[in-house]
């Protein structure tokens, strides 16, 4: 079937069986493989996109599901002005380390600072609840999503 | 891992959505949130040659208070009910605790209902509070209640034609609170065991309707009758949260599993109704 689907600003539109999973036609159709596959089971997050601005686990979406619909992945976070807060945060914090889980943590934290601009630190360990990280780095996880928050904070209320 | 090929049918109506089920027969099943379907397709375990994808339908997303009734409507998602500022007792308490934060931006409470998964949140909070699940088919809508819903372990009595559109849950009109207690081993897993409070209080303080239902110890969601029978009439105490302890942790058939065992599981749900009615008379008295 016909779809078109936005993925981080740009329209694509392809031809696809209605058994196509999201996150197979945003790695195989599209190219962008950012978005990791990991239990592939509705477990662990690393599959994680924003869906029309919410975090959804893409590897339990149809891809016809996402027709017409604003997708971000983690390629889509940059600016013009380059990274994103949350991936600067992450870069400073040491908020990865074998860096699999990293996508669907950034996008889940972006999500988050974009509703809750001071997150406590149980606002995003509640937040990144549904996203697993193997290394169980999740200290430096949260610092990076509450240093992103402050230094987005910081700059809205200087300009 | 992906499903096996089906034909999609993207239904904008409810009549186009009923009528397409009808058409797909057996092999047709619905498709909202897809949070327990589409992971139960790609492990090949359900394997429908039709799906009729219901989210495009216009008019089915509100949560709203109308007539004594809270109404969610089909494609109400589990985040939207943790977000709703209408929503009250145990439903309150319940949503957080569905699956985990990104399940819940997808899947639907009503999905949840229909999908009648034995260890699933909704159906034992429904069982206490008292629900109707509004089916519609092609002779249009008929009200089940939801312990004629329930049916068994993933069953339920809805025809093959029918779509649940929404869910009409009573709002107490004096004073009421509830709660649910889950324990889970992490975030997203099944309860380990869950127990849903619902507690309707008189002018005298009395307690004039109770609601108690367990999750994950009995082969489907269990409604404990002799237990809200007992509560009925008297005055709330710890004396008789007590008793109605014991009728629940009877009431339920735990297993030893990897969750932990039979004994444990009993335990828990006696220390959670104890705690469980407390709250919710607690609630209650402060309504």
């Amino acid at each position: 079937m016909e779809i078109t689907v936005t993925i981080n600003g740009s329209d694509h539109a392809s031809d696809v069986e209605p058994r196509t999973l999201l996150v197979d036609h945003i790695r195989r159709t599209v190219g962008l493989t950012g978005t990791h596959v990991g239990c592939d089971t509705t477990s662990c997050g690393a599959c994680t996109v924003l869906m029309d601005g919410k975090p959804v686990k893409a590897c339990t979406v149809l891809a016809a599901q996402a027709d017409g619909a604003e997708v971000t992945t983690v390629e889509g976070l940059k600016t013009a002005d380059g990274l994103h807060p949350i991936q600067s945060a992450f870069t400073d914090d040491h908020g990865l380390q074998c860096g699999f889980c990293t996508p669907g943590m950034m996008l889940v934290g972006a999500s988050l600072i974009s509703e809750n601009p001071d997150p406590s630190e149980d606002d995003v360990r509640w937040a990144i609840s549904g996203n697993l990280c193997r290394c169980t780095g999740y200290m430096n996880i949260v610092k990076a999503i509450q240093t992103a928050a402050a230094r987005v904070a910081e700059s809205s209320n200087g300009s | 891992m992906f499903p096996s090929r089906f034909d999609l049918v993207v239904a904008q109506t409810v009549g186009e959505a009923v009528e397409a089920r009808a058409d797909a027969g057996e092999g047709g099943r619905f498709l909202a949130g897809g949070q327990s379907l589409i992971p139960m397709m790609k492990m090949r375990v359900a394997f429908p040659d039709t799906l009729i994808d219901i989210n495009r339908i216009a008019g089915l997303d509100a949560i709203e208070r109308d007539n004594g009734h809270l109404h969610v409507g089909a494609l109400v998602r589990h985040a939207d009910v943790v977000a709703s500022g209408v929503t009250f007792g145990a439903i309150a308490s319940a949503a957080p605790w569905v699956a985990d934060p990104l399940v819940r931006n997808r899947g639907t409470m009503c999905g949840s209902v229909a999908h009648c998964d034995p260890e699933g949140d909704w159906n034992s909070v429904l069982l206490a509070t008292g629900a109707d699940v509004v089916a519609h088919g092609p002779n249009g809508e008929r009200a089940i209640p939801i312990a004629d819903f329930i049916d068994g372990a993933f069953t339920s009595t809805l025809g093959e034609d029918e779509l649940v559109v929404g869910l009409r849950i009573p709002v107490p009109s004096g004073r009421s609170g509830g709660a649910y207690l889950k324990l889970e081993r992490k975030v997203g897993d099944y309860a380990t065991v869950a127990v849903a409070f619902h507690l309707e209080l008189d002018d005298s303080g009395a307690i004039s309707g109770a609601g108690l239902a367990l999750t994950s110890v009995n082969p489907i969601n269990n409604k404990v009758g002799d237990a809200e029978a007992l509560l009925v009439g008297q005055q709330p105490s710890a004396e008789l949260f007590a008793e109605a302890a014991e009728l629940a942790a009877a009431a339920a058939e735990p297993r030893d599993d990897v969750r932990g065992t039979a004994a444990w599981k009993r335990q828990v749900v006696r220390t959670y109704t104890k705690r469980g009615l407390a709250a919710a008379a607690q609630q209650a008295e402060g309504s």
